[in-house]
């Protein structure tokens, strides 16, 4: 199952993927590993609706070796 | 067919024989920016020098991309349209991942511009047409090749500078000295300062090919092509652009630390091409290796000397912003200039110039540094959010957008400085002009041909403008006794409303914009755009 979201972040696109690579500056592979799993975590709270939630998980799920 | 550089005649400057009187304006380096400046002053009726080293247009390419907005300037300056005519017109970008196409953008699909988004011209010829352009202005324009400028001194109410020739040194004053002499400025060295912002660690092979077969393939598309890991370049990232001539650029990144000198050299580059553009004969027209830089001065104005091009700011090549944002230098501070020479205008006006394009070139850094970011992942985690990123662009809208193979340049907006007057309308104070056609008792026009040079109120629909002295008066769609225009099919009124007067500086940027506008509001807004002289401080 996969869902093709309306684009919401532009205009501040190229900003937001800045700061989500300055926020893993000076990481090594298993803090930045962390830090992307609270990410997660906090955007999951953020957005708060399960079904929501389900929906972008099958998605993230369905591009697995595709 | 290569291009035929032929060099400019040495002439024995007048200053080897006799002091020279001061001239108002010395400008160092004949590059794109030098000459586009020594262009606007004339137009605005200032002399100036043109002191160059060297004697040729600009060896190999460089720039090939040339915006909208650049096109809108140099048409002022007398070029746009030969640029135009020969350059290649494309508005279709494609990014690829792999062998397979992520997604493409149309950069202005929009109809009733003069110019389209983007042109491609090499370097060269622009170069060329500019320095045609310049010996138009003969009484005003003294353009001096094997020039070298060696040393200046600020002597606060002129600038000193020294020159060595093949016959000789002399020395030469000027009212204002403009650094145009590119990205390892002397005139910036010899003042120790500091340059500073990002080097790039990647190595980029640039060349340019010409063929007699498209390597776009069967259709010959004037389009630009980005690769992210490429079957034929496994790992980094490629571009493919059209130029005039059967001439292609190709940009290779290449691995880190990989040796520059041994990169440069054919026997290294051709196979790179062929795995390109395949078995289709070319012949290697140029070729560099690069290291990105994005760099600004952190002032452009030091009291008699002003900086401006690549001496002020150098950027990566991606999003196309160093010598379009130059040229946007150059558009920003001739008026400004010729103002304050007139008398007309406080210095003050000059220190404008450094609000204004100090933030364009902190944009296009930024701009350009994202890009060549995106381009280059630095660790496992950014290679890693690349990756996702380029697969979900395959058909998630808003991941296509997070793919950056540069942002190309746009126009700069000016929008709460300290010369614009606030207001609201569609167009707001600080945006560059929007272009559109019109038609007019002498036949058909654009917006852009109509405004630009002058400060110009130009009044849209059902309302009188006022008349102000020192600003050229139109109308759209409205009859008065000042130069009338109908909206061609309307698009001017779609821009800009109606029932609106806008003011335009010179460089044809909104400064004011008025609902009802009456004189004193659009004198008291054109004498702040423009530092007007006060009577007393006379
Ligand atoms: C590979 C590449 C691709 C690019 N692509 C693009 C693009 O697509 N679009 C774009 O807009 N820009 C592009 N650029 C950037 C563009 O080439 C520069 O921004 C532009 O050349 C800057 O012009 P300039 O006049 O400031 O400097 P320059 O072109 O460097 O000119 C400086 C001049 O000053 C002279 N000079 C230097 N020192 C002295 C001295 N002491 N005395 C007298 N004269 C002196 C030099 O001989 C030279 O003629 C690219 C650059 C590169 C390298």
């Amino acid at each position: 199952m996969r869902t093709i979201y309306p684009d919401r972040l532009s205009p501040d696109q190229d900003a937001f993927y800045n700061a989500l690579m300055d926020a893993h500056h000076g990481l090594d592979d298993a803090e930045s590993q962390a830090l992307n799993a609270r990410l997660v975590l906090l955007m999951a709270n953020r957005i708060a609706d399960l079904a929501v939630l389900r929906d972008l998980l099958d998605t993230a799920r369905s591009y697995r070796d595709e | 067919m290569p291009y035929d550089y032929k060099p400019f005649p040495f002439v024995a400057p007048p200053g080897l024989t006799a002091p020279e009187p001061r001239h108002k304006v010395a400008i160092v380096g004949a590059g794109p920016i030098g000459l586009a400046m020594a262009i606007d002053l004339a137009l605005h009726g200032v002399a100036s020098v043109v002191l160059d080293d060297n004697d040729v247009v600009s060896v190999g390419s460089r720039a090939i991309c040339w915006s909208k907005r650049t096109l809108e300037i140099l048409d002022r300056l007398g070029v746009g349209e030969r640029m135009l005519e020969k350059g290649v017109t494309w508005k279709v970008g494609r990014n690829f991942h792999g062998a397979e196409e992520v997604y493409s953008f149309d950069l202005l699909p929009e109809e009733g511009h003069k110019y389209p988004a983007f042109i491609n011209l090499q370097q060269y010829y622009v170069e060329e047409y500019l320095i045609e352009r310049a010996r138009d202005f003969p009484d005003l324009i003294d353009l001096r090749f094997r020039n070298e400028v060696t040393g200046h001194e600020d002597r606060g109410d002129h600038v000193a500078l020294t020159v060595a020739t093949p016959e000789g040194d002399y020395a030469l004053e000027a009212e204002y000295l403009i650094a145009c002499d590119g990205a390892g400025s002397p005139t910036r060295e010899r003042m120790g300062l500091a340059f500073t912002g990002q080097t790039f660690e990647e190595q980029f092979l640039i060349a340019d090919i010409e063929m007699a077969d498209s390597p776009f393939g069967d259709a010959d598309l004037s389009e630009r092509w980005f690769w992210f890991d490429p079957p034929f370049h496994p790992g980094k990232s490629a571009l493919l652009h059209m130029q005039p001539d059967h001439v292609y650029r190709i940009d290779l990144q290449l691995d880190l630390g990989a040796d520059a000198k041994a990169e440069a050299t054919e026997a290294k580059v051709i196979p790179r091409i062929k795995a390109i553009v395949g078995d289709k004969p070319f012949r290697l027209d140029w070729m560099s290796v690069y290291k990105f830089r994005c760099m600004k001065l952190d002032r452009f104005v030091h009291g008699r000397v002003i900086f401006a091009g690549d001496s002020a700011h150098v950027v990566s090549p991606f999003g196309a912003r160093g010598g379009n944002g130059g040229i946007q230098d150059v558009d920003n501070l001739g008026w400004k200039l010729a103002a304050v020479l007139a008398g007309t205008s406080d210095p003050a006006l000059i220190e404008t110039y450094q609000e204004e394009r100090s933030h364009g070139a902190a944009e296009n850094i930024l701009n350009s540094s994202r890009s060549t970011n995106f381009m280059t992942p630095k660790t496992p985690l950014e290679a890693l959010f690349r990756a996702e990123t380029l697969r979900l662009a395959h058909d998630q809208p808003f991941a296509q957008k997070l793919v950056n193979s540069g942002r190309l340049s746009l126009p700069c907006s000016l929008e709460g400085m300290a010369l614009q007057t606030p207001g609201y309308a569609q167009v707001p104070p600080g945006s560059a002009l929007v272009d559109a056609p019109l038609s007019g008792d002498d036949g058909d026009s654009w917006l852009l041909e109509e405004v630009q040079g002058d400060f110009t109120l130009v009044g849209f629909g059902d309302l009188l403008l006022p008349e102000v002295e020192g600003v050229r008066r139109i109308g759209v769609n409205q009859r008065a006794d000042y130069p009338c225009f109908v909206a061609t099919n309307n698009h001017a009124v779609r821009r800009y409303g109606t029932g609106k007067a806008y003011l335009f500086r010179p460089d044809g940027h909104v400064c004011a914009v008025f609902d009802r506008p009456d004189a004193s509001a659009v004198a008291a807004a054109r004498d702040r755009a423009a530092c007007t002289m006060q009577e007393d401080d006379a």
